[in-house]
C-alpha cells in the first residue's frame, strides 16, 4: 500500500479504489449505490496529492468487490483508476479501470432536448468516446461532469 | 442502398450519395419511366412539427412514382395529443404503410423511432438535429451548379441549431471540398458537428464575417437566423442584418457562385438576388422531387 492509502485505516477484506480525480470520491460512492444506510464500512481519503493526478480521491469499502458494470460506470468518472482487491489485508489483485465502447441506462443524456428525455420506453446509450460519452440517439458529447447525468 | 433506415447523413457514404444523385438525374430526364414503378405502395407521413417543402415533396415523390401517402395530420388531431409515446404511435403506423417519413421537434427521435419498426423510416428533421433527405437535394443542387470535388464552399446563418447544415456540412466531409462556416459567435457549430468534420479530417474554417471570403466561393449556402436565439429583438436585429446577402454584395464574387437556402428564407436573402444567375434556391426547392423519389425507389426495393 501506498503512503496515501495509508491516510486511511487498512482494510482486511474488500476493495481500494485508488487515483479517483479530486472530488470525486462521493460520485464513486454514488455509481456503487453505496449511501451509509447499507451499513458498509467505508473509507475516504478526499484531495489527497497525487503525483500524477495533482490531488486524488481515495475510496476504500469493506467486504465488497465491484461487477464489470460497476467498474465500465467508474471509468466515465475515474478514468485513471486501479482498483485493488484486498483479501486479509493483503492486495491479492490490482487493476486498472477499462473504458467500455458502450454504456446502457446508466447517465442521462445532457441535451435536454434529447428524446431520451421523454417518456419513451428506451435506455439511455452512449457510446464512449477518448475524453467524453456521446449519445447514440442525439449525437450529444458530454465532456464536462459526466458525474452530474449519472441516474444511479 | 444497403441501409434499412435514414436517420442522419452521417450513414451515407459517397457512394450511397451517388447512387441516389444518379438515379435522380435519370428520373428529372424522364420522369415517366418512374411512373408506375411503386404503384401499390404507400408512404406513412408522421409530421409532429409543421413543414410544407418537406411533407409536399415527399408527397409529390410518392405519388409520382405510382404510389400513395396515408398522413398522420397535425399533432393536434392526433393521438400524440393523448400522452402516446412516439414508440407507440410508430409501430401502430407502421401497419399502415409501406415506409415512413417523420418529422419531430426532439433529436435523436429518428434514431429512436427506427428501432421499433421494421418498415424504412426517413428522418425528416428532428429537432437540431439532422435532415438527410434535404442533405440529399442539397448535394444534387451543388453538383448540378457546381461540381462536388474541389469545391470552396460558404455555409452561413445558424449553424448551431440549423439542421441541414449540420447534415450538409457532414455529407460533404465525402468529396473534395473546402469548407467556410460563416456565423455569429453564438451560433457557431455545435461540438458533435465539430467532432465529426475533425475526425473525418474535414479542413474547415470559422469566419465571423463573409467579406473577407466571399470571392472565393463556388457556392455561398444561406441559412436563416431565428429571432428565438437571441434574447431580445435589437440584439436579434443587430446580429441578422450581417448576415444577409443582396445582389450588390454578389457583384463581388465569382459569376459562376450558386446561392443556395433551404427556404423559407425571410430576409436574408434580398429578392434582387432572386433575378441573377446565382440564385439556386427555388430551383433547389424544386430538386426535391427526383431526389426523394430516387430515395424512396431505393428504399422500397426499385430494381435499377
Amino acid at each position: 500500500m501506498t503512503d496515501e492509502e495509508l491516510r486511511v485505516s487498512k482494510i482486511e477484506n474488500g476493495t481500494v479504489i485508488d487515483h479517483i480525480p479530486g472530488s470525486q470520491a462521493l460520485n464513486v460512492l454514488a455509481i456503487l449505490g453505496i449511501d451509509g444506510t447499507g451499513g458498509e464500512t467505508v473509507s475516504i481519503g478526499m484531495n489527497v496529492p497525487s503525483d500524477r493526478l495533482g490531488r486524488k480521491d481515495v475510496v476504500k469499502v469493506e467486504d465488497r468487490e465491484l461487477s464489470q458494470s460497476e467498474v465500465d460506470v467508474l471509468s466515465l468518472i475515474a478514468p485513471a483508476a486501479t482498483i485493488n482487491i484486498i483479501r486479509g489485508f493483503e492486495v491479492v489483485e490490482k487493476h486498472r479501470v477499462e473504458r467500455p465502447e458502450t454504456v446502457t441506462g446508466v447517465l442521462q443524456c445532457s441535451n435536454k432536448h434529447c428524446i431520451t428525455a421523454e417518456d419513451e420506453p428506451v435506455d439511455s446509450r452512449f457510446e464512449v468516446l477518448d475524453d467524453g460519452v456521446r449519445c447514440v440517439y442525439c449525437d450529444s458529447i458530454t465532456r464536462e461532469n459526466i458525474a452530474a447525468e449519472l441516474l444511479i | 442502398m444497403r441501409h434499412d433506415h435514414i436517420t442522419s447523413a452521417k450513414q451515407l457514404s459517397r457512394a450511397d450519395i451517388e447512387g441516389v444523385l444518379d438515379r435522380a438525374s435519370e428520373i428529372a430526364a424522364d420522369p415517366s419511366a418512374y411512373a408506375d414503378r411503386h404503384e401499390d405502395a404507400l408512404l406513412g407521413l408522421m409530421f409532429f412539427e409543421p413543414s410544407t417543402r418537406t411533407k409536399m415533396s415527399f408527397s409529390a415523390a410518392m405519388k409520382r412514382l405510382g404510389g400513395d401517402i396515408v398522413d398522420m395530420g397535425p399533432v393536434d388531431s392526433s393521438s400524440v395529443k393523448k400522452g402516446e409515446s412516439l414508440a407507440d404511435t410508430v409501430r401502430v403506423v407502421e401497419g399502415y404503410a409501406d415506409a415512413l417519413v417523420m418529422r419531430h421537434p426532439s433529436e435523436g427521435s429518428a434514431q429512436m423511432a427506427s428501432e421499433f419498426v421494421d418498415v424504412p423510416l426517413i428522418n425528416a428533421g428532428d429537432g437540431a438535429g439532422q435532415h438527410p433527405t434535404q442533405t440529399l437535394l442539397d448535394l444534387y443542387t451543388i453538383r448540378e451548379n457546381a461540381g462536388l470535388d474541389d469545391l470552396t464552399i460558404g455555409i452561413m446563418g445558424d449553424l448551431k441549431y440549423g439542421r441541414t447544415v449540420h447534415s450538409l456540412a457532414y455529407a460533404l466531409t465525402n468529396f473534395e471540398t473546402r469548407q467556410h462556416f460563416i456565423s455569429p459567435e453564438s451560433l457557431q457549430l455545435p461540438r458533435n458537428v465539430r467532432y465529426d468534420l475533425h475526425e473525418q479530417g474535414s479542413s474547415i474554417k470559422e469566419h465571423t464575417e463573409l467579406d473577407g471570403i466571399l470571392p472565393s466561393l463556388d457556392v455561398l449556402y444561406v441559412t436563416r437566423i431565428q429571432k428565438e436565439r437571441f434574447p431580445d429583438e435589437d440584439e436579434y436585429q443587430k446580429v441578422a442584418g450581417q448576415y444577409q446577402i443582396d445582389s450588390e454584395l454578389l457583384e463581388n464574387t465569382k459569376d459562376s457562385l450558386t446561392v443556395m437556402h433551404p427556404l423559407p428564407r425571410v430576409d436574408e436573402i434580398a429578392h434582387d438576388v432572386d433575378d441573377t444567375d446565382h440564385a439556386a434556391y427555388f430551383e433547389q426547392a424544386h430538386n426535391g422531387v427526383p431526389v426523394r423519389m430516387a430515395l424512396l425507389d431505393a428504399l422500397l426495393g426499385g430494381d435499377r
